[in-house]
């Protein structure tokens, strides 16, 4: 049960240092270019940048990147490696245009957020070319932004050059780290083939159905997806990206074959991010602070984790269970009663809630893995986060919304810093001087960037949640009514929003193909809606939280630093780390408490069933 | 700070003490009627939406309020309009109504108690008589000073006679006896005891003199003798009073940067908090729409779309507690200020007063008492200790210094000395800053000279004298033990040293030990050569000192510091302080001192008290702690009101929630009821903290942060809790009382 938290978690933490420490190695430029790379690394580094360059290099970088997937993407049926099969016999065809925006900006900001399913909407090509390209350099975006940010921190001259960042990122980082992850996982059972999916006689005939040829029933052949499944998976959880090869992501058995894989798995979705806190400190010269903030990220990591397994694997599936009679009675209304149901003959002992659960990875697995996966923001998923117990579902939606538990690559830290500034403003004043963070004077101006940079995220998340709550553009796309219906869209937005991609699902947002008639299910009515709505939602939370803190820090860099004095208030102390927690947790809370209260908790306090 | 000011002191009345005495009379009781008569009026005037603006999270509260009253009238107009009876509607208006009334309450109050100070003084500024030399008479002589000192013996005819009101900076005004000084300026000629009691409250005369660093007077202070001539520095209305007047009224109140940083995040805040209830309006639509179905209504309201009460919920959680008591806190810092008996130019000069991280003291009068003592005389030739004395005494009797007097003291004090009376005709050398030695010529033909050392070996070796042996060593032993070695010199013989002595105030050390533990640094400025610095600085414990202190060596160290970040604060009087004052972050004039000294400082000190520094940078620690208190208490009560407010909401739509009220209220309203009363009355009870202010305590940061962290950080999370239940019992028992008395339910 809590065996595989801690196998995942503790090699993770002790990784993480010697990995952190070649990142900051990397930042820093201390290495020896190799011969090969000298030439290309003189052509991207067009010199020292301050904060606006930087900021316009990553906005024209990223624009670049759109453009191209949305070539490619619209293009889609005339590239090659569009692979032709049973089931779609001319290959695949061009995905309706508010689909390619969604999935496009998803993957440029690092969210991979799927109003999509990979077996069926996108060829090899694409995936290749696109989502493999994107897993890459999106999720260098807020890695380079970070290191920018630290280079600021530390008053460097400037802030260093973009595309050198990105350059060494991908290259000394992200491929190598990628290789050496994805041999394993090969050898575990993940494909790699550019061969059209596989087609399997079943051993019962007509399990998959039957076609009616000349009058005749034949039974159809399962048509088993594949492909270069091994290329993309290693960077889709080292990158935290998350964006699954196939719809079902990591519960689909060739992208998660074993229980080990999943281990592994869940070790490469936590490193980078786990690292990044110990190369902040490097970089910084601040190994104290940094470990105070990897502390308090710890603390409700662990939380996460903690809650999720004690509500989801040591709780039964309230479904299965009995419940007496209840009356609801509300002002205005008469008495409804809701019938007692009767248990269900399933024992739930040592095993929890198995719904949604794929059983070879171990019982506790699935609730770790969305722990994991919205700590981070990854978005990679190997259960039904729509099963999870409803208040087991708390604990991905709180991951998401803080978005700071360790977080998205480089973003995450991003994020904490900004606490961190919002911290370090109360705190500071009650030991009764101008609040200072690093020796520098935190003032209008800081304040002014971080509170802008804070109030994107409730604002992209209550905003449209509550736009769609109240409209059919919601309420008719959600698979349940009341509270967990309400779930399921304050999940979608939140994931958009803290670019993390994962899906509570039960949401209809799938269009599909533009052409209706090549759908194997029929385009869900509001989709382009939800197309459009999280399309937006992921930029304006991606670039101004980034944008925002460069802002800041290039501000402090100019300021003059202050000695460190018995009256300064230290920010490298189990003292501060409080605050930090505390101030993480408060303002988080006093954000999502009610949005919160009306989704999970609503459903966990109401009546059984669901539902009219 | 009491504990810090009262240092025991040698002997008799602790002056230190007196002076908390007098400042204690002087303050007026928190809630004086007279202050809540004003200040209620006051607040009433504030509602104005256009002087209300300013502060936008009362502004919003003022908005919620307008939008509550006009949803109260519909209901009256169609009582189905909402679930809420009209007696809860009319009641949350009321509150919210009293939350807006309460913050320009708190506002008004600090501005009131700033005021009836500023009044105090103003009675100083009234109406005075006031002698002008008349210009054109001006440049007809020869140089200026004959022209002042022609006005200081001119008969009362020869001046104009005018209004203290019509005065101009630079007219010059002649002052007898027993007149009021018209307005505040620098004499230019003349010496006269003057009463400064009515700025200062010290009621015992001071002397102030032309030239030098004492010729600054105050207006409405009284001459007791003597005649003065003094040029006005500042017209009417124009005087640093003037100035602090305005600031504590508030009129001229400006913002400072901690201040706007602190209002940006504030705004901020209430900003999230309008988006979150927005949003919650859609979300209670979208739970009433689902509870329809599943409950098979008609139609269905919860209290989670009725405006008044999402208007409720707004107000509870954007931070109204420190957005109604911010601008309070910042009028209560200067009021402190002045009530220190400091005038500063700024409120940003009090909140940098909390940043400061070096303390530049003058040893004489704030580490040391007064002046140095003679308490030895050690022969270095023939002659015996007695006779050195002797010769002391007599090179000292016309010098009036306070040195020269406590060497003729300690010869009178040595048994067997005759006394040291010079023949008439002896001629007395004053100490001039070339020579750097004093002395007499007796008729008989002695020259005796006492001095710092290497002047006088200088002025031995002119003469063809030798030196004794030794006599470096000698020299430096003593400097060494931080005591000041004067040599003696009577023709071309050095024949003795005269030992002065530092007497350290009792306490001194002990307090630099709190500033250390504040994080401030102390810097000792002495004239002092280095060697008695040094020892000096050791005994009183001062990290560092500057010896044989020049204007531009206190200039230079100011602005070393201040090139490794540190902000300064020195206190000076001189002119020549006022580079170093201007230099400094913090710069603390004494009022006795010079026009060009107030000017460049950022603060005067009525008292001229050296020691005020500590107290200043004191004033701004505890402006700045009660600012971030209150924010985190703010901020911090939200989560309470959050478990009253959430499941009242939802009562209609999802009765279940009612499982996270873990204070059990009795019913929806009562609950949303009792969290708007609470958030309403916290206000005035944390008026006096605001104007008050959080108690400081010199320990370290840490302990701080942890002490504050503890008392308004989980404080601010656990008082509503306790706060709002035992209102809702309130409410109840009300509610009981008035239902039993036939008249319909408010709840």
């Amino acid at each position: 049960m809590w065996l595989l938290p801690i196998l995942i978690v503790l090699p993770t933490v002790l990784l993480s240092f010697p990995l952190g420490r070649y990142l900051a190695w990397i930042m820093d430029g201390k290495y020896k270019t190799p011969a090969a790379f000298r030439w290309v690394e003189r052509q991207l580094n067009t010199g020292p940048q301050n904060w606006k360059q930087y900021a316009i290099s990553m906005l024209l970088f990223s624009t670049v990147m759109f453009v191209f997937g949305y070539l490619v993407l619209a293009l889609q049926p005339m590239m090659p490696l569009n692979q032709k099969d049973s089931v779609f016999p001319d290959g695949k065809g061009m995905l309706s245009p508010t689909t390619i925006f969604n999935t496009v900006t998803s993957f440029m900001t690092n969210t991979n957020l799927q109003h999509y399913s990979g077996e069926q909407h996108l060829s090899y090509y694409s995936q290749l070319v696109f989502v493999l390209w994107n897993m890459f350099t999106s999720a260098a975006v807020g890695f380079c932004a970070l290191a920018a940010i630290i280079r600021g921190l530390r008053s460097d001259p400037h802030m260093g050059n973009y595309y050198l960042d990105m350059w060494r990122v991908v290259v000394y980082a992200f491929v190598p780290i990628a290789v050496l992850t994805g041999v394993p996982l090969m050898a575990s059972g993940i494909p790699m083939t550019l061969e059209p999916a596989a087609e399997a006689v079943t051993v019962q005939a007509g399990a998959m159905g039957t076609d009616t040829v000349d009058g005749k029933d034949v039974p159809k052949p399962q048509v088993i997806a594949r492909g270069p499944v091994a290329a993309i998976l290693p960077i889709k959880h080292l990158g935290t990206n998350g964006g699954g090869f196939f719809g079902a992501n990591s519960a689909h058995p060739f992208e998660n074959p074993t229980s080990w894989s999943n281990w592994l798995e869940c070790i490469s979705i936590l490193i980078f991010p786990f690292s990044l806190v110990v190369m902040f400190g490097r970089m910084l010269k601040q190994e104290r602070h940094a470990l105070v903030i990897y502390g308090v990220m710890m603390t409700m990591f662990v939380g996460m984790i903690g809650w999720a397994v004690y509500q989801d694997t040591l709780k039964p599936n309230p479904g299965l269970l009995a419940h007496p009679e209840r009356t609801v009675k509300v002002p205005g209304a008469d008495e409804k009663v809701a019938a007692p149901l009767a248990a269900l003959p399933v024992d739930q002992s040592g095993v929890g809630n198995l719904e949604g659960k794929e059983l070879r990875f171990g019982p506790s697995a699935g609730a770790t893995f969305s722990a994991v996966t919205t700590a981070v923001t990854c978005g990679s998923v190997n259960c039904m986060h729509d099963s999870l117990n409803p208040l087991a579902g708390i604990t991905p939606m709180t991951g998401m919304m803080l978005n700071c538990v360790f977080g998205g690559k480089g973003v995450g830290m991003i994020n904490m810093l900004i606490y961190l500034v919002i911290g370090v403003f109360l705190a500071g004043l009650m030991v009764g001087r101008t609040p200072e963070y690093l020796g520098k004077k935190v003032e209008a101006r800081e304040m002014k960037l971080a509170m802008l940079a804070f109030l994107i995220h409730p604002v992209m998340i209550l905003g449209p949640t509550g736009l769609f709550a109240a409209l059919d553009w919601g309420k008719a796309a959600t698979n349940n009514p009341g509270p967990h219906g309400f779930s399921e869209v304050l999940y979608e937005f939140t994931s958009a929003s803290a670019n993390n991609g994962s899906g509570f699902e039960g949401l209809g947002d799938t269009f599909g193909f533009n052409d209706p008639k090549k759908n194997l299910s029929t385009p869900a009515p509001y989709s382009p809606h939800w197309d459009i709505a999280t399309g937006l939602v992921m930029l304006i939370s991606r670039f101004i939280p980034i944008i925002a803190p460069l802002a800041l820090v290039a501000g402090l860099a100019a300021k003059k630093k202050t000695p460190f004095t018995s009256g300064t208030m230290r920010t490298d102390t189990f003292t501060f780390g409080v605050v930090l927690l505390g101030t993480v947790l408060l303002v988080g809370a006093l954000c999502f408490l009610p949005a919160g209260v009306l989704g999970p908790v609503a459903e966990h306090y109401g009546p059984m069933p669901f539902g009219r | 700070m009491a504990e810090l000011m009262t240092a025991p002191a040698p002997s008799g009345i602790d002056p230190n003490e007196a002076k908390m005495a007098r400042r204690l009379s002087r303050r007026q009781g928190l809630f004086a009627p007279e202050l809540l008569k004003t200040a209620f009026r006051r607040a009433l005037v504030m509602l104005r939406p256009d002087i209300l603006w300013k502060n936008p999270v009362m502004f919003v509260v003022e908005v919620g309020t307008v939008l509550s009253i006009l949803y109260t009238f519909y209901k009256v107009v169609d009582p189905g309009s909402t679930l809420a009876t009209l007696g809860y509607l009319i009641a949350l208006d009321v509150w919210l109504f009293l939350t807006v009334l309460f913050a320009n309450f708190a506002e008004a109050l600090a501005e009131a108690r700033g005021k009836a100070q500023a009044d105090a003084l103003r009675k100083t500024r009234q109406e005075t008589p006031a002698f002008r030399v008349r210009n054109g008479e001006r440049g007809a002589r020869n140089g200026e000073s004959d022209f002042f000192s022609s006005a200081l013996h001119a008969p009362h005819s020869a001046f104009e006679e005018t209004v203290s009101t019509a005065l101009l900076a630079g007219d010059l005004v002649v002052i007898d006896a027993g007149e009021l000084v018209p307005s505040d300026g620098e004499i230019v000629a003349g010496v006269a005891s003057v009463d400064e009691s009515a700025i200062t409250g010290e009621s015992a005369p001071v002397v102030r003199e032309a030239g030098g660093d004492r010729s600054g007077v105050t207006g409405g202070t009284r001459v007791l003798s003597d005649r003065i001539v003094v040029r006005v520095t500042a017209a009417a209305g124009k005087s640093f009073l003037d100035r602090m007047i305005a600031l504590v009224e508030g009129a001229a109140r400006q913002r400072t940067p901690n201040e706007i940083a602190l209002s940006l995040v504030l705004s901020a805040f209430t900003l999230i908090f309008l988006i979150v209830v927005a949003a919650l309006w859609p979300m209670a639509a979208h739970a009433e729409d689902y509870m329809k179905g599943y409950v098979g209504a008609e139609s269905l309201k919860s209290l989670g779309t009725d405006i008044p009460t999402l208007v409720a919920l707004l107000v509870c959680l954007i931070p109204t507690t420190i957005g109604a008591l911010l601008a309070a806190i910042g009028i209560a810092g200067m009021d402190r200020a002045l009530r220190a008996n400091l005038i500063a130019k700024s409120g940003k000069a009090v909140e940098v007063a909390g940043d400061i991280d070096t303390l530049l003291l003058d040893k004489t009068g704030t580490i040391t008492l007064g002046n140095r003592r003679a308490t030895n005389f050690v022969p270095l030739d023939t002659l015996a200790a007695t006779e050195v004395g002797y010769l002391a005494a007599l090179a000292s009797a016309a010098d009036e210094t306070p040195e020269g007097k406590s060497i003729v003291e300690l010869h009178r004090r040595t048994p067997g000395s005759g006394p040291a009376v010079p023949s008439p005709g002896a001629r007395f050398v004053a100490f001039t800053a070339q020579t750097r030695m004093s002395g007499v010529d007796l008729p008989d033909g002695r020259v005796i000279r006492k001095g710092a050392a290497d002047a006088v070996i200088k002025h031995v070796r002119a003469q063809g004298g030798t030196l004794p042996l030794l006599l470096d060593e000698q020299v430096n032993s003593f400097a060494g033990q931080g005591k000041t070695p004067l040599l003696l010199a009577e023709g071309n013989k050095v024949v003795g040293l005269i030992v002065l002595e530092d007497i350290l105030k009792p306490g001194i050390k002990e307090r630099f030990d709190r500033l250390r533990k504040m994080g401030i640094r102390t810097v000792m400025v002495t004239g002092d050569n280095p060697l008695t610095a040094q020892s000096i600085a050791a005994q009183a414990g001062v990290d560092d000192y500057i010896a044989e202190a020049t204007p531009e060596a206190k200039l230079a160290y100011i602005r070393k510091e201040q090139h490794g970040g540190r902000l300064i604060a020195m206190m000076g009087d001189g002119t020549n302080d006022a580079p170093a004052l201007a230099q400094a972050d913090l710069g603390v004039a004494m009022n006795s001192g010079t026009q060009a000294a107030k000017e460049a400082g950022n603060m005067v000190d009525l008292d001229s008290d050296p020691t005020k520094l500590i107290e200043v940078v004191e004033i701004g620690k505890q402006l700045l702690m009660t600012r971030g208190a209150l924010t985190t208490f703010s901020i911090a009560n939200d989560l309470a009101k959050y478990f009253a407010i959430v499941p009242a909401l939802f009562a209609g739509t999802l009765p279940w929630l009612k499982a996270i009220d873990v204070m059990d209220l009795k019913s929806p309203t009562s609950a949303i009821l009792s969290a708007v009363i609470f958030n309403a009355i916290i206000i005035p009870l944390l008026i006096p903290i605001a104007l008050k202010g959080v108690t400081y305590r010199p320990v370290g940061a840490d302990a701080l942060l942890r002490r504050n962290l503890l008392v308004w950080g989980l404080g601010g999370v656990v008082v509503p809790f306790i706060g709002i239940k035992l209102i809702d019992w309130v409410l109840v028992g009300i509610d009981v009382v008035v239902t039993g008395a036939g008249l319909p339910s408010f709840l």
